[in-house]
């Protein structure tokens, strides 16, 4: 985990159908746009955002996320956290490949949205299903 | 919470005797809510229709609004919620011409006195209550069909595919691209491409705030599809900051050409197709 300092109180969001994603968006960029990201930086935090809720509303049958503003002393930062009591991922590394996807779509969601931040973890089991944790420092 | 035979009978004689008085009133109190926001004359008008709506059916004996012969009083009702919520005044200042009544019952109710005051009073009460719950629902069933009128509206409008030139048209995509939308545009897109016979299709991206797997994947399924009808596609408006995510994201829009800015792609179709654009020379006389 960051060692990051949490700056007011973080905002949840339930992810519960496509509108919900939308929501998240908005959420991400309200709160990137808060911390002073660049352009480039609130695009890709909000492509991710999108990438990794849409991922939970499919795969992992809805679940919730929560943004929050984090600081490590030197910079600021938006941390979300999605969290799914879905199946897991089964084989992570094969999940991260660029390319494989089970649901029909392009492949590059859970990879693509692993270059798009500057921190990435993931946890998974099948009994707890998935928490993934992103975060984009400001530069 | 409907009126007896005699508590209507008293309501329609209140009513009925002091017709102007009522009237009067009513409209003073409104008139001080709605901050003139309309006419004098037409809410004197709509006070009016109130007013002998309520006493027509309080003459007919009892009053029940959820029954038959209360009709025309749901229809006063309905009709002046339906014009305020248009007009854009909010819910409170709607019913709050109907909560008036209540006020000038109460002074007309004092003023005859009468052993029966009070009861005449909390039953009169108890209608206005029910008359103003009336409103307030129907004033929001306007405002949701309003709503509902304005996303289908909001769907339409922003899937416009529009002819740039002679063989080329465009579709400049606003907003959010969900599978809705995405249908909707593809579908529009390939007819377009049918009835005008078009062999350039140019699909701008400029007015979409986020590019994802999803949208790339709905633009690249738009593209193959005219592709397979025989007409080539462009992709533009792709800022620096979409370019840098599409990277990043490792999206390939392999052989599709793709532009920054609409004018850009309209310029390459135009070479493609030999046009040549060039500025007007000033003719001088040798």
């Amino acid at each position: 985990m960051t060692t990051g300092v949490d700056l007011g109180q973080p905002q949840a969001q339930a992810i519960r159908s496509d509108e919900d994603v939308v929501r998240v968006r908005q959420l991400v960029r309200s709160v990137a746009v808060a911390v002073k990201l660049s352009l480039v930086d609130q695009t890709k935090v909000v492509t991710a955002a999108s990438e990794l809720a849409r991922n939970t509303l499919v795969y992992g049958g809805g679940g919730s996320v929560e943004v929050v503003i984090v600081d490590n002393g030197r910079r600021k930062g938006v941390q979300i956290v999605f969290a799914d009591s879905g199946p897991g991922i089964p084989d992570l590394d094969l999940a991260l490949t660029d390319g494989y996807t089970t649901g029909g779509g392009l492949g590059l969601g859970l990879s693509g949205a692993r270059r798009l931040v500057d921190e990435f973890e993931i946890e998974t089991s099948a009994e707890t299903g998935t928490r993934i944790t992103v975060t984009k420092w400001s530069r | 919470m409907a009126l007896n035979a005699e508590e209507s009978g008293r309501l329609a004689a209140l009513l009925g005797g002091h017709a102007e008085q009522v009237t009067a009133r009513w409209t003073e109190i409104v008139t001080g809510s709605l901050r003139g926001r309309l006419s004098q004359a037409e809410l004197r008008r709509q006070v009016q229709d109130l007013h002998s709506a309520i006493a027509t059916t309080a003459g007919q004996g009892v009053v029940d609004l959820s029954a038959e012969s209360s009709g025309e009083l749901r229809a006063a009702l309905t009709e002046l919620s339906r014009g305020r919520a248009r007009q854009g005044f909010s819910a409170s200042e709607t019913t709050i011409s109907i909560f008036a009544l209540k006020d000038v019952l109460a002074e007309l109710v004092q003023k005859d006195g009468g052993t029966n005051a009070l009861h005449d009073y909390i039953a009169f009460s108890k209608l206005v209550d029910e008359l103003g719950l009336f409103t307030f629902e129907s004033f929001v069933r306007t405002r949701e069909s309003l709503i509902a009128d304005q996303a289908e509206q909001l769907l339409e409008l922003s899937t416009p595919v529009v002819k740039l030139w002679e063989g080329v048209v465009a579709v400049p995509l606003v907003g959010t691209l969900d599978s809705a939308r995405a249908q909707v545009v593809m579908e529009r897109l390939l007819q377009t491409l049918v009835d005008t016979g078009s062999p350039y299709a140019i699909i701008d991206i400029t007015g979409v705030p986020a590019v994802d797997t999803q949208v790339a994947q709905h633009i690249l399924k738009t593209v193959v599809a005219a592709r397979l009808m025989g007409a080539d596609c462009i992709i533009s408006g792709i800022r620096p900051q979409i370019a840098q995510t599409i990277v990043a994201l490792g999206i390939e829009f392999g052989d599709i050409a793709t532009k920054a800015s609409l004018a850009d792609a309209l310029r390459h179709v135009l070479r493609l197709t030999g046009v040549e654009t060039a500025r007007r020379q000033p003719r001088r006389d040798v």
